[in-house]
């Protein structure tokens, strides 16, 4: 029987991966509803904080904090959100392709970029190219805390106050659906005005300690809450693009495994009807 | 029926309370806070602690914040919590945290992002799965 035994270790093996290929898929099926979740979790603090904003930017036009001034930009700076693991489609490699067209752009107008990273393959992505890589974190997990941002945001952030970077973006892939996931490049700071809901009535507070103080604090938080919503919701694309993946892997498996049962059946056919007529030849030679 | 007032306590990873309260308590940075319904509007920072919501009828609901802001309005109430204890030193140390671990990282590399091999390779990998995508179309048809 021609190759039969190898067919049938090939088989077992596909059948294998196949096993593998499947419950990838439905575990990543199963944290991506949760990443959904964290994803609606995160909106309502962003939105009150934004409302906040709005209130004391009103009550006090003449205070413009650093972080809401225009200046002329000569160093950019960019927050790459990507993800830990790979086999997950082209989720990272899309979202490097465009962010490496956008540096190309600013490079052509003499503008310089500097980075900092979230997650390996961003790490990983500029260790291979090199870059000015100003600040890393890397294993968040499935849940990312907002507390292990904090001290990577804070140094993009200090070097825009102290005039380093002239702008901040956040790149990010955003949730459309879970077929698509847009990469996307987000202006962080200076806060766009975009941001801030119009006001029909507005009022003085009394502040605690002052207002100045309390507008610091509400601003690095809004800063960081805005990355920690694009962690989030670049996970929730992850592991939508990780089952889509693993979905097509499995189906491919599937094929495969058809086709090589076919020829192994075909085979084996083939070495029963030879042995039958090698047994009748030698019957009737005797 | 006593006097109400809205109250949202969110943080950062997702929302703690949101209803309707005859007093809200809370620990401002200069000194413990309580707060009625038609309060004049006031935005402070907390201190960590508890924050106990007054519901009425005797119903008291308590939270634990470590820190925040607290902003009023006469009749919304919003709680803007902190999940991680927060400091400007500790703040400070994560940064430095932060920037130690990219250093490491990157121990030995050249500052100059290197565009034209970054494309080179983003492109073939690109190009992988579009060759994966149209190998699979033709075999359907």
């Amino acid at each position: 029987m021609a190759g039969g035994k190898e067919i049938r270790t090939k088989i077992a093996s596909i059948k294998n991966t196949q096993k593998i290929t499947s419950a990838m898929q439905l575990v990543a099926a199963a944290k991506m509803r949760k990443a959904q979740d964290r994803m609606s979790a995160t909106r309502p603090y962003a939105d009150k904080m934004r409302q906040v904003i709005g209130h004391l930017h009103h009550a006090h036009p003449e205070y413009k904090h650093s972080f809401m001034k225009e200046r002329e930009v000569k160093r950019i700076g960019y927050i790459i959100v990507s993800s830990d693991r790979g086999l997950c489609g082209g989720l990272n490699n899309n979202l490097f392709r465009m962010l490496a067209k956008e540096i190309r752009v600013y490079r052509e107008k003499g503008i310089e970029v500097e980075f900092c990273t979230i997650g390996k393959k961003a790490l990983g992505f500029f260790r291979r190219f090199g870059g000015n890589v100003r600040a890393q974190i890397t294993q968040l997990g499935d849940q990312p805390h907002i507390e292990n941002l904090i001290g990577t945001v804070k140094a993009m952030l200090d070097a825009y106050e102290s005039g380093e970077i002239d702008r901040i973006y956040v790149v990010y892939n955003k949730f459309v659906n879970t077929m698509t996931q847009a990469p996307m490049v987000e202006q962080l700071v200076p806060i766009t005005s975009e941001g801030e809901a119009e006001l029909k009535h507005h009022w003085d507070y009394i502040y605690e300690p002052d207002s100045k103080d309390v507008l610091d604090n509400l601003l690095s938080r809004y800063l960081e809450s805005l990355v920690y919503q694009a962690v989030v919701e670049n996970g929730a694309c992850e592991q939508s693009a990780r089952m889509v993946a693993m979905k097509s892997a499995t189906d491919n498996a599937g094929e495969l495994i058809n086709e090589l049962q076919l020829v192994y059946n075909k085979a084996r056919q083939a070495a029963i009807t030879q042995e039958i007529s090698e047994i009748v030849a030698g019957a009737a030679a005797v | 029926m006593a006097m109400t007032v809205h109250v949202d306590i969110v943080s950062a990873e997702g929302e703690i309370f949101s209803g309707l309260a005859e007093m809200v308590y809370a620990h401002g940075v200069m000194g413990e806070l309580g707060i009625a319904p038609r309060h004049t509007p006031l935005v402070t920072r907390l201190k960590p602690g508890e924050v106990r919501v007054d519901k009425g009828s005797g119903e008291m609901q308590h939270f634990y914040v470590s820190g925040g802001i607290l902003e009023v309005q006469p009749h919304v109430i919003t709680i803007l919590a902190d999940t991680a204890i927060r400091a400007r030193d500790l703040d400070e140390a994560a940064a430095e945290e932060a920037k130690r671990r990219a250093e490491e990282a990157l121990a030995g590399q050249h500052a100059d992002f290197e565009y034209a091999k970054a494309q080179a390779e983003l492109a073939e990998a690109v190009a992988q799965l579009r060759a994966i995508e149209r190998l699979r179309k033709a075999k359907k048809n």
